[in-house]
């Protein structure tokens, strides 16, 4: 990611069960996101497509994530704490929400049609 | 060899008959072990005397060069039959039991109409007349090696079967076992080849005499080309194809080949769903394989704007071109209170949801995508072609008017139909609908353009950018689809303006792997004689199964630019694995690569622009860059304007 340098800005932060905070990392975040398989479904930037729907710069918040990945029962399988750490999760969520915002379309002679 | 009545040659049936009757003979007349030994040939000397055929050739002037099997080949006379149907090609891979037939094709037949086409896999003639059709609405005929190139070829067959693909598959066999030769000829011959492709084909026949072999040939093309279409297969005898043609007996002669009407809906039928779409307030038609020609689009396009009504294009066939504001994605069913479904593989899939959650003991979730009180009406012509043991007809889905019919030949009646029963009243309702039809049309491609622009510049390439440059270059051209191989997220039906029937051929029918890249090159080849320019988005995976058809493409020069929509693994599968260790709460192991072992085609990656090169494309890659990407298709695009092949390997994100 050409701009992730600049944008690890702690994006999210999770209270660990022992009640340390734990400081995500949008750096680590990328390399779990593609450890942990999400960028089978959702592209290497959090994009979407067919198979999964867009994530990058998401505007759910952290808690709502976690639930989602931790309970769903929709197409994307479960990822319990086992398969994926909360610190993991954490990192990922700091990495998607810290993707930089898509150009304008009308910008892209190719999209014209 | 001189025959019983004196001529030159080799009359295999009479020869058998003789052969039969002297191994009966010493049975009858119990022939003991000694007499047996007794009558077995003495010791024969190193050199033989000459006999009375070689004096005569080594002293005498040379006669007139004669056939050795004397007569007319019984395979001339299947070619003489076979070019009554204006068969191209004849794309095959090489082999013993129809070497008679191949013989006749390239000389008697001097190679037109059709013309053989050197494949390097079974699979890929099938693949390639795939294609062939549906860039040109005619059928080719392969020819296969009885038992084990019909195993080979049957994926494809398969695939031709469930996509309404008409095809004719002959399958060389030698089926006397008393006199094909030993060895591998009876390795490779069985009582009844097409045995393992009868679930898949809509009929097959072993001719037993060339007269039976001129009524199958026509009976099988006419089978094939009357909807729905589908691939037909005949055993050929190799003793059949390589005996003279008998100068006793009645003469032979072809039978003239005529179009069968397809079937068209019950009239009661007809009018029924036309008072239900004309009733209903929100219709919806769904097509799949409906427009078997360009005149189809024509007719849906007349049938949706009478009603004003949303339609969705399943996408095996250009049913419905994607620049109309009537075209709809597959959501829009669910606000339905009319489905009309044309030529549906899934009318179950189609009004209702699938989840593969592992609920309900691990078989998934389903629940409905349309109304309880929404009305279903069918016209599908697979109705009347139904296999017990391959079922590719899916979840069955009761409907309130169903019509086993074919769906373009009930188009115009259902347009007249709907055109009677259109009041005054309900015409004004319809009008209305027409501004919020084209509001909701500009929302959705709205929608589609901001989704392209997230990763526009990643790389790997983003499937969105990958087609988008692909598009860029070839926009201006009469330019073809001829497959797109793998998903890249439906960009080409979301971005591109297809609008011509060639400009969307579909996929593979029965998701066999390995049909992106032979399809394409039959495509291609079809789109060659009629000046359009062939483009492929072609899936590694897909690729791998069978590459040797680029050889054919080069062989052939048949111009065709395949861009390679290269994510290193067989996306389709990877998800399965993860999902299942998900459920099992396991965390999936990857072992050195991206994704769960098995399914990913990286360490080594594989350098598909020098495997294209190795067999005559022009090829460039790998292109990891999107900046780089648009020169690099204007290169090859100008290479494929130039009659040659071209391959660009990109490096693609997954979907």
């Amino acid at each position: 990611m050409r701009n992730m340098k600049m944008i690890t800005a702690v994006a999210a932060t999770l209270l660990l069960s022992g009640g340390a905070a734990y400081a995500a990392s949008a750096e680590k975040g990328k390399v779990a996101f593609g450890k942990n398989g999400c960028w089978q479904c959702h592209g290497w930037e959090g994009q979407g497509g067919n198979a999964g729907p867009k994530l990058a710069r998401t505007q759910l918040p952290l808690e709502a994530v976690m639930t989602f990945v931790r309970a769903t029962n929709g197409p994307m399988p479960p990822f319990s704490k086992k398969v994926l750490s909360d610190e993991d999760l954490t990192d990922i969520y700091a990495f998607i929400s810290a993707q930089p915002a898509p150009p304008d379309p009308k910008t892209i002679p190719l999209l014209a049609r | 060899m001189t025959d019983l009545n004196g001529k030159d040659g080799f009359d295999r049936r009479k020869f058998l008959t003789g052969a039969a009757v002297a191994g009966v003979t010493p049975a009858l007349t119990q022939t003991t072990p000694a007499q047996a030994q007794a009558a077995a040939p003495r010791h024969t000397p190193s050199a033989l005397p000459p006999t009375t055929k070689t004096i005569a050739a080594e002293t005498q002037p040379p006669g007139e060069e004669t056939s050795r099997i004397g007569g007319k080949p019984g395979s001339d006379y299947m070619i003489d039959v076979i070019k009554t149907l204006d068969i191209k090609y004849a794309p095959s891979n090489c082999a013993s039991s129809f070497r008679a037939l191949h013989e006749s094709m390239i000389n008697y037949g001097e190679n037109k109409s059709p013309e053989y086409i050197s494949c390097m896999h079974e699979e890929s003639g099938v693949g390639i007349a795939h294609g062939y059709f549906k860039a040109s609405g005619k059928p080719l005929l392969t020819m296969v090696h009885g038992t084990v190139g019909l195993q080979h070829a049957t994926m494809a067959i398969y695939n031709a079967y469930c996509d309404r693909v008409p095809l004719i598959v002959i399958g060389g066999n030698d089926l006397d076992a008393a006199s094909r030769p030993p060895g591998v000829p009876t390795f490779h011959a069985a009582q009844d080849i097409n045995a393992i492709v009868r679930d898949y084909t809509k009929w097959d026949d072993t001719p037993v005499t060339l007269q039976h072999f001129g009524q199958s040939m026509v009976r099988a093309y006419k089978i094939a080309m009357t909807p729905p279409y589908g691939p037909v297969a005949i055993s050929l005898d190799a003793g059949l194809q390589q005996e003279p043609i008998h100068e006793h007996g009645a003469k032979l002669y072809i039978p003239r080949y005529v179009p069968t009407s397809p079937p068209q809906g019950d009239s009661n039928a007809v009018r029924e769903a036309a008072k239900l779409l004309v009733a209903a307030e929100n219709p919806v038609i769904v097509a799949d394989r409906c427009a078997r020609t360009p005149n189809g689009v024509k007719l849906l396009i007349e049938l949706a704007e009478l009603l004003q009504c949303s339609v969705v294009d399943q996408g095996n066939r250009m049913n419905f071109p994607n620049t109309h504001y009537l075209y709809r994605p597959a959501g829009v069913v669910s606000g339905a209170d009319v489905v009309m479904g044309l030529e549906l593989s899934d009318f179950w899939g189609t009004v209702n949801s699938f989840t593969d959650n592992g609920e309900n003991g691990g078989v998934g979730f389903n629940s409905p995508r349309v109304k309880p009180t929404t009305k279903m009406i069918s016209i599908t012509s697979v109705d009347l072609l139904t296999k017990s043991n391959y079922q590719d007809f899916q979840r069955f889905q009761t409907v309130d008017v169903h019509m086993a019919a074919d769906a373009e030949t009930t188009l115009p009646s259902l347009i007249d139909a709907v055109k009677s029963a259109i009041t005054k009243e309900r015409a004004s309702v319809i009008a209305e609908r027409v501004e919020k039809a084209k509001k909701a049309y500009a929302d959705i491609r709205a929608r589609d353009m901001q989704a392209a622009v997230v990763g526009w510049d990643s790389s790997p390439i983003s499937t969105a950018r990958l087609c988008m440059e692909i598009y860029g270059q070839i926009k201006d051209l009469d330019w073809s689809l001829v497959s797109s191989a793998g998903d890249v997220s439906n960009w080409p039906a979301r971005l591109w303006p297809i609008e011509k029937h060639h400009q969307w051929l579909g996929k593979s029918g029965g998701y066999g792997v390995g049909y992106g890249a032979p399809a394409s090159v039959g495509a291609a080849l079809a789109n060659k004689e009629l000046g359009r320019f062939s483009v492929s988005i072609q899936s590694d995976g897909d690729l791998m199964f069978a590459p040797g058809v680029l050889w054919t493409a080069a062989k052939h020069k048949i111009p065709l630019l395949s861009v390679m929509h290269n994510n290193r693994a067989w996306h389709q599968e990877v998800m399965h694995v993860q999902r299942l260790s998900n459920f099992r709460n396991r965390k999936a192991n990857y072992g050195d690569d991206m994704g769960p072992i098995g399914t990913m085609i990286q360490n080594p990656d594989i350098e598909y622009h020098k495997l294209a090169e190795s067999m005559g494309w022009w090829a460039k890659g790998p292109i990891k860059d999107p900046a780089q990407l648009g020169p690099a298709i204007k290169e090859a695009v100008a290479v494929v304007k130039s009659g040659q092949p071209a391959l660009l390997n990109v490096w693609t994100q997954p979907r």
